[in-house]
């Protein structure tokens, strides 16, 4: 708050002047800063509408520094002539003076001194005049008293190239009176406090304006991690169209229930220590449903259920070896081993998302390990039509209405389809996850009846999370390369929006 | 996925019209492949070499396309067109046959009993009066690359020989000698070797290398011979140069040696139907005669056509349409499954030709008839099948726990569940025998040795990896760690665990044990001994001594809380005080 004095001194000013007045005329003639009456202003434009000012920019003429020494002292050539003496003075002594050189060249041209060369003892000077006129120091002093307007354009710029006048700009304000003129001015409260609601006394003040431009103090709060509040909206969307949660918190697994029990064959690729990370310590599994486990043996080495089998030596020492799992559907294969030992059947929606792992080449988008979003419904008689029907309900959810299906291969499943949706932004179609039946190769050593289809579909959670909040290496998302200030700016998640 | 690049002009030539790239992809699609990449010679050499390698490289545009990992009949430029064409009904599927040659005497391949140590099966073929152009050629040999990086296993599986059949004589003998008894000049070189002499002059060379392991510490190496002893191939590794084929060849001799008979059966079989077109008499493979060392002997190729009957009303159910048998049998028939209406009108005889191993039940031949119908074009449905939905309760209460710690001003972390020993062990000060780790067998790197047995490594990590962040840190993660546990039957499980650490200028122990205490809040577990909680102090070398607790709840210990020992922080490349909590939630389900 500028000085209050002031403040009231300006508005009575403000209120005497019919038009306005401005800031500069009222610094000049109260002898005042002119800062302190722009102060002044602003605090009363704080207020609201007291006055109304307009910022005006104006020229004036001011002395400088040498200008200044002559509205002093006196111009350098009636310097000079004040100090010679009656008897007259060496050309040499007078140009040791500071004034020396530019006043005697002037004093001359003025013919108030002369100047002695044929002189014994080297040049003297003499002068001429007694009483002399000196115009450039009253000019000076009329600029200097602010009457620089009483000088002619020519002679003030006459001063200007002798460097001892120079034009300035200056921004003042004009003020007039605003729609709610007064020349009381109440204090202005910042906050509103318990006593002014106790008193009602904040009915009589002010309140001084909030500055709505400036951010806000942010919360002291934690933050959830972005790809578990996908995780979150994920399960939430299975929850809605009835899928029940397995449990799919071991990530060890043995060979037997990831691969075998899925009727995908021991040479298979998948099984090869570039692909997958087997365990050293537990390095085998020691219990299967025996009758089971020999089935599987016979479908893939021998065959039957209606299929020619693999053919080929399967061993159990390969079934054995525990594995960190490389699916959830090795989770699925146990939930619907477990279906079939029901004594009797009935229709089943399953979902999971959780951890695989991979011990692959890492890079941008890859990593040894990611999270796996998997769907399963089991009951008789579905159909391809139903699988594509139900992943149409689900990517509507994600806000994906259009899809397309590719036919691919998976050892477990027949068909198997790969689901692209449109993608607007880079208009193509682009890979969003992968779906299919399993083979009866898979169900029916289980134990499952002969008309029961399970129809699966899974996708990776990382992916569609980088989408959502535009990460391109996958570290600054998961493990503890994390950015925290990422986590700390994230947005909520809405995957249909 | 195997990838099978082919030129894109030879293709439309061969398929008898051109598509533009869009048309072509949409057949792709259509047809289970996918255009993968549409570059040229001179652009891959340019982008792997740099420009000036590039200079003079071909710029014919070649078309690279991602074939399924279980069509071995589409993995040439002959395969291709040959199924494309029979799916656009531009031609009716060849029929393969096997054929006695003229003078009525195969040829003949004897396997002694010395191969059963190394490589115990063979299978063998002729080629007769075969016509190879270099294009043709260079796909001859393609084909041999891809099979044998997929169905052959990198070779482990099986090898393939192909013999100018002019250059030597028969009967052919497949045995296995000691390596330093076989001697030879091996494909491309200028003199004989020893076995021994090649496996030291291959181990530098960057594409054989790999295939060494397979017989390099076997006792006896697989060695094929003719009737006047000159070697046709050392498999997997080389074949001979006497027998090497040319683009003059008129006559080839197919063996493949293997240790999986079936899949031998099945590449012999995808090599002579890609190739038998270029025969003088198309579509003829010529037997030969494979003898035992028990004395049985077989002709091979097989080329077998097996039959399936199954019922219109069959595919209809399962993918979810209602089209006639006569229909159904003419969309198999596209995808070269010739299949005819039985005479009773109800059923689909379909026949399985040697091209088509992969249809091993009646769910392959539903989806072939699924995909000519076009996956598109079946009606979307949903399923009446009625639910309730469960949550898993563990998860439900990880879920909600979450959101409160958050609330509590904790964020959360979400780190790897492999770690290196060090991580587990020797940073947080305790020895990795106490810590029930599951260990990794073939980890690529120290990152991946382990399960973790705690979220604590994690967690410091994190802060080492934001270190940059306005203090104190306070970080949280509920997830599993990974224990052995004999009572299992992978001998492991996985525990749920809820750990968190403050990491300020001062240790802040107050904060985590406020922090503890509002989780048993949550929890609805009360001060006190017995059914509530408490925390008494205890030994624990990751925490500074004096500075750690272990929680008790419900007269159950479950985990502990304290200020983490100076070298601990040390470890992780922290600078200030931490304090920590780390606690079992199972206990609370």
């Amino acid at each position: 708050m500028a000085d209050t004095g002031l403040v009231e001194t300006l508005l009575r000013r403000v209120e005497k002047v019919d038009g306005g007045l401005d800031s500069q005329d009222v610094a000049t003639s109260l002898g005042v800063d002119h800062q302190a009456i722009v102060g002044a202003v602003k605090s009363l434009q704080a207020l609201g509408d007291v006055i109304s000012a307009e910022q005006r920019s104006s020229k004036h003429w001011e002395l400088t520094g040498e200008g200044c020494e002559i509205a002093e002292q006196g111009s350098h050539e009636a310097r000079v002539v004040i100090s010679i003496p009656e008897e007259g003075m060496p050309q040499s002594q007078l140009m040791k003076l500071a004034f020396g050189k530019v006043g005697f060249s002037k004093a001359m041209s003025n013919k108030w001194i002369r100047l002695d060369k044929g002189h014994e003892g080297g040049p003297r000077i003499f002068k001429t005049v007694e009483h002399l006129e000196d115009l450039v120091r009253d000019k000076l002093l009329l600029v200097q008293k602010g009457q620089a307007s009483q000088l002619e354009e020519k002679e003030k710029n006459e001063l200007k190239k002798r460097k001892l006048l120079s034009e300035v700009t200056v921004k003042s304000y004009w003020i007039t009176k605003g729609s709610c003129f007064s020349t009381t001015i109440t204090k202005q409260e910042t906050e509103l406090t318990p006593e002014m609601i106790a008193s009602g006394s904040w009915k009589e003040k002010k309140f001084k304006p909030y500055n709505f431009e400036a951010m806000g103090v942010a919360p002291d709060c934690g933050h959830l991690h972005p790809l578990l509040k996908v995780r979150t909206q994920f399960r939430q969307i299975f929850l809605e169209m009835g899928f029940t949660e397995m449990p799919t918190n071991n990530f060890i697994e043995s060979s037997f229930w990831n691969f075998d029990s899925l009727f995908q064959p021991q040479q298979h690729p998948a099984r090869d220590q570039h692909d997958t990370f087997f365990l050293s310590d537990p390095a085998q599994a020691h219990e299967f449903p025996q009758d089971y486990l020999e089935r599987v043996r016979k479908v893939h080495s021998e065959g039957g259920f209606g299929s020619q089998g693999y053919k080929y030596d399967w061993k159990i020492e390969e079934a054995q070896k525990n594995i960190l799992r490389t699916h959830t559907t090795a989770v699925s294969a146990r939930m619907l081993y477990k279906l079939a030992q029901q004594e009797k059947f009935t229709p089943v929606k399953y979902f999971s998302i959780d951890r695989v792992f991979r011990n692959e080449t890492l890079d941008a988008t890859h990593l040894a390990e990611f999270h796996q979003i998997e769907g399963v419904v089991a009951d008789y008689g579905l159909t391809l039509g139903d699988l594509m029907g139900i992943l149409h309900q689900f990517f509507n959810k994600l806000g994906i209405t259009k899809l397309r299906f590719k036919p691919a291969y998976n050892p477990y499943t027949e068909p198997s389809m790969e689901v692209f949706s449109y993608h607007e932004g880079l208009k193509k179609w682009v890979e969003v996850g992968n779906s299919g039946m399993f083979r009866p190769e898979m169900l029916l050593p289980m134990g499952l009846p002969e008309g029961v289809t399970v129809i699966a579909w899974g996708l990776s959670l990382e992916r569609p999370t980088m989408i959502k909040y535009g990460i391109n290496n996958i570290r600054e998302l998961v493990g503890h390369k994390v950015n925290l200030q990422m986590v700390y700016d994230s947005p909520v998640c809405r995957l249909d929006s | 996925m195997p990838t099978v690049s082919v030129k894109r002009d030879l293709l439309f030539h061969a398929l008898g019209r051109t598509y533009t790239d869009e048309e072509f992809d949409e057949l792709c699609f259509e047809f289970g492949l996918e255009l993968d990449e549409i570059t040229s010679e001179k652009d891959i050499i340019s982008r792997e070499q740099g420009d000036t390698k590039a200079e003079g490289a071909s710029d014919v545009i070649l078309y690279k396309i991602d074939v399924p990992a279980n069509r071995y009949d589409l993995l040439c430029l002959e395969g291709l067109v040959r199924g494309l064409q029979v799916f656009k009904q531009k031609m009716e599927a060849p029929r393969y046959r096997r054929v006695s040659p003229a003078n009525g005497e195969p040829q003949r391949l004897v396997i002694t009993e010395e191969t059963a140590a190394v490589r115990p099966h063979a299978v063998a073929a002729v080629l007769r009066n075969i016509t190879f152009t270099l294009e043709r050629y260079d796909s001859f040999i393609e084909l041999q690359e891809k099979l044998h990086q997929n169905v052959c296993r990198k070779r482990t599986l099986i090898a393939i020989g192909t013999h100018d059949l002019d250059t030597i004589s028969g009967p052919f003998t497949y045995t296995a000698k000691p390596p330093g008894d076989i001697r030879f000049k091996p494909l491309n070189q200028a003199k004989e070797y020893t076995a021994q002499e090649l496996m030291s002059l291959y181990k530098t060379d960057s594409h054989l290398r790999h295939y060494l392991h397979i017989i390099e510490d076997k006792p006896v190496y697989p060695v094929i011979y003719d009737s006047n002893g000159i070697v046709l191939s050392m498999p997997p590794i080389i074949n001979g140069d006497h027998s090497k084929i040319s683009l003059n060849t008129k006559n080839v001799f197919i063996e493949c040696t293997a240790t999986d008979l079936t899949k031998a059966k099945i590449v012999l079989d995808m090599m002579v139907t890609m190739f038998c077109e270029y025969c003088e008499e198309p579509f003829t493979v010529e037997e030969a005669e494979v003898v035992y060392p028990d004395g049985r002997t077989c002709l091979y190729p097989e080329l077998a056509y097996r039959k399936e009957t199954l019922s219109a009303d069959f595919i209809n159910r399962k993918v979810g349409i209602s089209e006639s048998t006569e229909h159904i049998a003419q969309l198999l028939t596209k995808m070269c499954l010739r299949s005819e209406v039985t005479s009773d009108g109800e059923q689909i005889e379909v026949e399985i030709p040697p091209t088509r191993s992969d249809v091993i039940h009646a769910c392959d031949i539903m989806e072939d008839a699924a995909m000519a119908y076009g996956f598109n074009n079946i009606p979307r449905t949903t399923p009446r099948t009625y639910t309730v939905a469960n949550q898993l309760p563990l998860n439900k209460l990880s879920e909600l726990l979450r959101q409160d710690l958050a609330a509590a001003g904790f964020t959360e972390a979400l780190t790897f569940a492999l770690c290196s020993q060090e991580d587990i062990a020797d940073k947080l000060l305790k020895n990795i025998s106490e810590t029930r780790a599951c260990h990794i067998s073939n980890p690529k790197t120290a990152e991946f040795q382990v399960a973790r047995t705690t979220l604590l490594s994690g967690l410091l990590k994190t802060v080492a990896a934001n270190r940059k962040m306005p203090l104190p840190l306070r970080l949280f993660e509920i997830s599993d760690v990974v224990l052995k546990d004999e009572t299992k039957d992978v001998g492991a499980r996985n525990n749920r665990r809820l750990c968190a650490v403050y990491y300020n200028k001062s240790p802040g122990f107050e904060v985590i044990h406020g922090l503890m205490d509002r989780v048993m809040q949550l929890l609805e577990v009360k001060p006190g001994q017995g059914n509530g909680y408490h925390i008494q102090a205890a030994d624990d070398s990751t925490f500074f001594p004096g500075r750690c607790a272990e929680i008790f709840a419900r007269g159950k210990s479950i985990g502990r809380l304290g200020v983490l020992h100076p070298n601990v922080i040390n470890h992780f490349e922290l600078t200030m005080p931490c304090s920590a909590l780390d606690i079992d939630i199972e206990p609370f389900l």
